[in-house]
């Protein structure tokens, strides 16, 4: 009898302290993510002005803003998006619509999957074999070309995904009215499953706005105030690398702001995203 | 009168074929778009692998396989060996993977276990958005924040304790820089704990509720159900998850860059700076003259792109084997 008492002593004590383990890693994940935003609030918030938003990148050791960068993202973001989300709505479509049960999906599922994940450097050093050394100079479009790259399995994913969901009924009953297969995925696919493939537009870029390793040698970089799409261009997250790394005080209060920005941008794409589909998913 | 109720029905029979005939062309039309863009998925991926190793073939060839083996990494007598950065990146990801698994099944315990309900999903979108951070965050608050605590606190404290021990001594040998090798692998653990902790929680969702219940009905206590039972029933999708957040690990550039001291030597201390591949590649792509020394930079690429891409080839299988179970 004691031999019993003990060892259910004993079971539950290491429950106890197992249970208590995890309360305590999910104290350090959380933990964790509120050091980095107290930090970049903290160093970021001191250097917000509106010449932040109006001045350009400044040469060393001078006061400055950020507005080639600032630009130069948004450009290359929207080019890349613009070029990426309709190869990706394509696929995806063509996924889980024409060709859901074929060899093919199977493998490009099975593809995309990996480059969803596969390191953006790579994507870089590509773009940069494609492009930037057979044209000769580094450009903003071979920028925009690897985010775009960046953005096409994002969008893929959500789009499969969500029109997945979308029940088999809805499109018999389109099909029963006479309407061809292609009306019926854009009437009625493409309509039930509208907020899911935004919410995957809009994680993709939160992703590609804060990409730095595949610009690096594709865009490069732009010290000054430049719109031609065939030379190098700043980008916000390369301006971050290079001002960060340097001796130079107020370029580093610059790079902690563009930090900032950058970070406030892609949780306020990704808390919007979430709540597109909250609903679908609490249910 | 019948003939010109016969001539009605075959204009409109005309014209009702020719709207079928232009469904269908427009039909075929959309399905070879979709078709092609699917190619193109493909296409990206072949064109990856094939531009790599055209880059990387001048320098494949004059160094063959020893590139793989030699240390050296000299830009003026332009000699290259790969060895520094695939130790400094495997090193790396190691111990990142070892700190990040059980913290990150322990976030997923407590969130299917024993979270209160009402604080379950915003603490998993909490988790989940810091997988959203870009890692170039992650890299200058590791500089600027994490490097300097290490170096004042903690490193010059562990270099003390395992003084004189040997082994220990020497794989935390100083001096205390904050940067280099186990900063890196820190950060590191940080950015790959969401990805780990995330797909963990999916998977534990997948356990059927009736064999959880089974066990505490026999009287399990909680740790029990989930070691005895969830654990046992996820293997598979934990190990691909594990695997993904490794491939992350691998490949990730930014916030190693920051912290790793780029030095291409192999340090037995864990304090040292070293380098990963790429983090060399970001460091010195741009300022690469001579084609010998660009193509060694593309060639550690094809290294990363072949381990990465077994890597995740193996964790997709595995997600996809819990998949088809849960399918089923």
């Amino acid at each position: 009898m004691s031999t019993a008492a003990s060892l259910h002593q004993s079971r539950k004590r290491k429950n106890a302290v197992m249970m208590a383990l995890c309360v305590i890693a999910a104290g350090i994940g959380l933990a964790w993510l509120a050091l980095i935003l107290g930090a970049l609030l903290y160093k970021g918030l001191t250097g917000v002005s509106l010449s932040v938003f109006t001045e350009m990148t400044p040469p060393p050791g001078d006061a400055g803003g950020l507005l080639n960068a600032i630009y130069g993202s948004i450009v290359m973001t929207i080019i890349g998006v613009v070029v990426g989300t309709p190869i990706g709505v394509l696929a995806g479509t063509y996924m889980a619509e024409y060709g859901r049960f074929s060899r093919l999906t199977t493998v490009v599922r099975f593809i995309n999957d990996i480059l969803l994940s596969a390191p953006s450097i790579i994507v870089g050093l590509f773009v940069y074999e494609l492009m930037v050394r057979p044209m000769g100079h580094f450009s903003a479009i071979a920028g925009a070309v690897s985010l775009s790259i960046l953005v096409i399995p994002v969008v893929v994913r959500t789009t499969e995904d969500m029109l997945n969901l979308v029940p088999n009924a809805l499109r018999e009953a389109g099909t029963a009215i006479g309407a061809p297969r292609w009306v019926v995925i854009r009437s009625v696919a493409y309509r039930a499953a509208l907020s899911g493939i935004v919410t995957g537009i809009l994680l993709a870029i939160a992703r590609i706005s804060g990409e730095t390793a595949p610009l690096l040698f594709t865009a490069l970089n732009n010290q000054f105030w430049s719109s031609n799409l065939n030379a190098p261009m700043a980008s916000l997250p390369v301006t971050i690398f290079q001002f960060a790394l340097s001796p130079y005080e107020e370029w580093q209060q610059l790079a902690w702001t563009g930090a900032l920005i950058i970070t406030l941008t892609v949780l306020g794409l990704s808390i919007i995203a979430r709540s597109l589909t909250g609903r679908r998913e609490d249910r | 009168m019948s003939a010109v109720s016969e001539a009605v029905t075959s204009s409109a029979m005309r014209t009702r074929e020719a709207t079928v005939r232009r469904f269908a062309l427009t039909d075929t039309i959309f399905r070879a778009a979709t078709r092609a863009s699917a190619i193109l998925v493909l296409v990206i991926l072949g064109g990856v692998a094939i531009s790599l190793i055209a880059g990387s073939w001048e320098a494949l060839s004059k160094f063959g396989l020893s590139f793989l083996t030699t240390e050296a990494w000299n830009p003026v007598t332009e000699n290259f060996g790969a060895l520094a950065p695939i130790y400094g990146t495997v090193v790396t990801s190691a111990i990142a993977i070892i700190i990040a698994v059980p913290i990150g099944i322990g976030i997923a315990i407590f969130l299917t276990e024993l979270c209160p309900r009402p604080l379950r999903r915003p603490i998993g979108i909490a988790v989940e958005l810091l997988a959203g951070i870009p890692s170039i965050i992650y890299g200058i608050w590791g500089l600027f924040v994490f490097a300097p605590f290490l170096q004042t606190t903690v490193q010059p404290f562990i270099i003390n304790l395992f003084h004189g021990i040997p082994g220990l001594s020497s794989l935390f040998a100083g001096p205390p820089y904050g940067i280099g090798l186990l900063t890196s692998s820190l950060i590191l653990a940080i950015m790959v704990l969401p990805f780990i902790t995330s797909i963990t929680k999916d998977v534990f969702d997948t356990v059927p509720a009736v064999l959880k219940e089974s066990a505490y009905g026999i009287g399990c206590t909680t740790w029990e159900v989930t070691r005895r039972v969830t654990i046992p029933y996820t293997r598979i999708g934990i190990m691909g998850g594990v695997m993904l957040g490794l491939g992350r690990a691998l490949g990730e550039t930014m916030a190693v860059t920051f912290v790793i001291g780029n030095a291409h030597r192999i340090s037995a201390s864990l304090f040292a700076p070293g380098t990963t591949i790429s983090a060399t590649i970001a460091n010195e792509f741009t300022e690469a003259d001579g084609d010998l020394y660009t193509s060694s930079l593309v060639s550690l690429g094809l290294i990363l792109f072949i381990i990465t891409f077994l890597i995740l080839a193996i964790a997709r299988y595995m997600l996809m084997r819990i998949d088809s179970r849960t399918g089923a």
